[in-house]
């Protein structure tokens, strides 16, 4: 295999690790104000991701470095490009980051209500904005000859687009209503049960409808059979849901959204980010890819320190296995 | 201003703003790895008192450092496409590197110390913070690689429009790196070093905690000096490889314009606002020829000379950056960093055995002690990117090429609008908590009750 074409799969490796993971703290903060009644439930709600937040978004960064050396102008013409989005998911981040580590810090209705209300909104607006932008990439945007975005920030806010966000989002959600149910126990299992089982019958349609129009728009085989597995893993995350086989379950989101990932890589293959002015300005793997040496030093990089990175975290997981009940929060 | 005008601003805003948070996290974890270690072999309560105290501290002030080094990454892409676009091939390697072998290990082991003081061993729960201070150092590396190869470009041929990579290994190796990193390293040791000192003698002269703060005060002021001291030698050799490889830079940081023998350094000088004219000065004699070539009657290049000899080089154009910025930085960078040695040694000559001072003035300037490295690094940042320009890859890019043009003069300025009114707040909101938890003091250890570990309530949670 070309290593343009191992280093495009790395890349979708390194998104789809990252919507798995932090899709699941995500959705946490999302359902914070539902599931925190008081502020005891609230802080088992985000006590459950302390420990593993930071880590998740890390995958972002590494995706983003990992773009930045082995497809340059992908890089370049995607960050540029789609400046005020990306503008919005780092100001959302940063304010959910701190929020996560100082709203404990001090006592106060008010101060915590303050950074309650950031991790809500900090989880809320990348939730929407990475389904967009991955719309939109999908969809392909006005490239003119030299790779650079020329349309306006309402043109990226298109139905497609933004059908999108809307599947990342109940996705995320949905994701993170398996996960509480999985990490707790009390009534927080069970209320996180009974929100994921509803919030199933939402994502079921929304995410059928963007993963078919994507199939209508580009008949690509692999990206129709990896759309429909996601489907069939996101059906499968229902019964599991009821039946309260939280690990199950969330093991059936987890793979909806690798493979809803691995879907949109794979239809979107050769190409990184199309241009709708002429197919001729379409970044591809092969225009927009650093030279063959950077791409071979980074493969060997990759290669050795990804399972490393993969045995720790994954330690991290099995270290903070057990369920969180309220019990054990400090009063 | 136009959007590369804001994009320059932004760029320094925010590097500038992070700066002030990553040598403290660098240097504080480190400190608290190192008292950990001391509690788990001598089980003295009094060390995991202090552990818990700075741990606090360190960890108000990693979240900042975190959330604000996203920005960092990103805009690269977002502000500076078309450098990005010709340097990604390099640039990109060494920034990817700090992301797989760096931030996952700061991280998620920082996750791991912060949630497993009650669910991992005491010696596996130490190796944790231990790693993730490996895991900052590590970064700094990769970071200052990829920053030196701004400043001094080497494993690279030009390729199609572009910089293309052929030695990895001479960009990791890179002389610039090699100078840079220690001299950054033990920047951040004497930064968290005068934290600790300055706390320590705001609660000692309260008489409040002895048994914590009094370690905690000589424990500082020693990283102060022996770190001060390597900031010291290494930012001489820093100086030599610099004038080698960027004569401008050195020749700015003086405001020298005719090539001298035996120059002088000046530590102060009233002159006219160009920089030009010369009112009045305080002179070392032969200093700056030391500094620039280790001999005291060594020629160190002027900016005229080298204008002219930029220009035959690379063309036309304007090859001399702001020399007030530059002159004044260097010596402020200078300055700062000594001052915090100087309290340190009075801090600890009058604090020398039972002793105690009473001095009022000696605990002012303990207690500012804390702003002077954080003032150092700034300046030593400022004075390192802005005497590179008018170029962002010396020699071979300039800043003026870099910006995006994608990127509209309102989005520029929505950006740098949004960001340093954000970063303003969490200052503001930053300094407050890290106040708070200054003055609180080192915590109680509770007795330990007997039960199980798996009992309790998370002894560090949220």
């Amino acid at each position: 295999m070309e290593l343009t074409t191992v280093w495009f799969l790395l890349i979708g490796v390194l998104w789809a690790g990252y919507f798995l993971l932090e899709g699941f703290d995500f959705g946490v903060g999302i359902l914070l104000p539902v599931v925190g009644r008081d502020e005891r439930s609230r802080r088992l709600a985000i006590n459950t991701i302390g420990p593993v937040w930071d880590g998740n978004e890390v995958w972002l960064l590494v995706a983003g470095g990992a773009t930045f050396a082995a497809f340059p102008e992908w890089y370049a013409t995607l960050f540029s490009g789609f400046f005020l989005p990306l503008l919005l998911i780092l100001v959302a981040l940063i304010v959910r980051g701190v929020a996560f580590e100082y709203r404990g810090k001090r006592d106060g209705a008010l101060w915590r209500k303050r950074w309650d209300i950031a991790i809500f909104v900090g989880s809320l607006v990348p939730a929407i904005l990475w389904g967009v932008a991955f719309g939109n990439i999908l969809r392909g945007v006005r490239l003119d000859a030299r790779h650079e975005y020329v349309g306006g920030f309402f043109d990226l806010l298109n139905p497609y687009a933004l059908l999108g966000g809307l599947t990342t989002l109940v996705l995320f959600t949905l994701h993170g209503a398996v996960f509480l149910a999985l990490k707790t126990d009390g009534p927080m299992r069970a209320q996180s049960g009974r929100l994921a089982s509803q919030l199933s019958l939402a994502a079921v349609p929304v995410a059928a409808g963007f993963l078919l129009w994507t199939g209508l728009a580009h008949t690509d085989g692999w990206g129709i059979a990896l759309s429909a597995a996601a489907a069939l893993a996101l059906l499968a995350a229902i019964p599991l849901t009821r039946a309260r086989r939280e690990g199950w379950a969330f093991a059936a989101t987890g793979a909806t959204l690798l493979l809803a990932v691995a879907a949109l890589f794979v239809t979107l293959f050769p190409d990184v980010m199309p241009s709708t002015i002429d197919p001729a300005y379409s970044l591809t793997v092969h225009n927009a890819s650093s030279t063959p040496y950077t791409l071979k030093v980074m493969t060997w990089v990759a290669v050795f320190f990804t399972p490393i990175v993969l045995i720790y975290q994954g330690w991290t997981y099995w270290v903070f296995r057990k369920r969180l009940k309220l019990s054990d929060i400090p009063a | 201003m136009d959007s590369l005008d804001l994009s320059r601003w932004q760029f320094g805003i925010t590097t500038v703003y992070h700066f002030i948070f990553v040598p403290i996290t660098i240097g504080l974890s480190a400190l608290v790895a190192g008292l950990q270690t001391a509690w788990v072999r001598t089980g003295k309560e009094h060390y995991l008192r202090a552990t818990k105290f700075w741990g606090k501290l360190f960890l108000i002030n990693f979240a900042i450092g975190v959330v604000t080094g996203i920005v960092q990454e990103f805009q690269f892409g977002m502000n500076w496409s078309n450098y990005s676009r010709f340097v990604g091939d390099i640039f990109g390697a060494p920034l990817a590197m700090e992301g797989l072998l760096a931030f996952f290990l700061e991280s998620t082991f920082l996750g791991l110390w912060i949630f497993g003081w009650d669910r991992l061993p005491k010696r596996v729960h130490l190796a944790t913070i231990w790693t993730a201070a490996i895991g900052t150092m590590l970064s700094a590396y990769f970071i200052l690689a990829a920053n030196s190869w701004m400043q001094h470009p080497v494993g690279w041929k030009m390729g199609d429009g572009r910089a293309e990579l052929t030695s990895i290994w001479a960009v990791l190796t890179n002389s610039t790196t090699l100078v840079t990193f220690p001299h950054t390293i033990t920047a951040c040791f004497l930064t968290a070093g005068a934290l600790l000192l300055a706390v320590s003698a705001w609660h000692l002269r309260k008489g409040n905690q002895e048994q914590v703060f009094r370690p905690s005060l000589r424990l500082g002021a020693w990283v102060v000096l022996i770190a001060g001291l390597g900031v010291l030698i290494t930012g001489d050799l820093q100086a030599r490889v610099m004038t080698e490889q960027q004569p401008m830079k050195m020749a700015a940081a003086e405001a020298l314009y005719e090539n001298t023998e035996s120059a002088s350094f000046s530590v102060f000088t009233i002159g006219s606002l160009d920089g030009k004219e010369e009112v009045w000065s305080v002179r070392i004699p032969s200093l700056l020829s030391f500094m620039a070539t280790g001999d005291p009657s060594g020629e160190v290049e002027g900016i005229n000379d080298l204008q002219s000899a930029y220009q035959r080089e690379y063309g036309e154009g304007d090859y001399t950056p702001i020399v007030p910025v530059t002159y004044w930085s260097f010596r402020l960078m200078i300055g700062f960093g000594g001052l915090a040695m100087l309290v340190a040694l009075a801090a600890l000559w009058f604090n020398r055995g039972e002793r105690r001072s009473t001095s009022r003035w000696l605990w002012i300037a303990s207690i500012g002690c804390v702003a002077m490295p954080l003032l150092a690094n700034s300046f030593g940042w400022i004075f390192t990117e802005m005497g590179r320009q008018p170029w962002t890859v010396f020699g071979l890019f300039k800043t003026d090429q870099s910006g995006s043009p994608a990127v509209s003069t309102g989005e520029a300025a929505t950006g740098l609008i949004v960001l340093t009114l954000l970063y303003g707040v969490l200052a503001v909101i930053e300094v407050g908590l890290f106040l708070k938890y200054a003055r609180a003091g080192a915590p109680e250890i509770p007795a330990d009750t007997g039960d199980e570990a798996e009992d309790r309530p998370l002894a560090f949670a949220y």
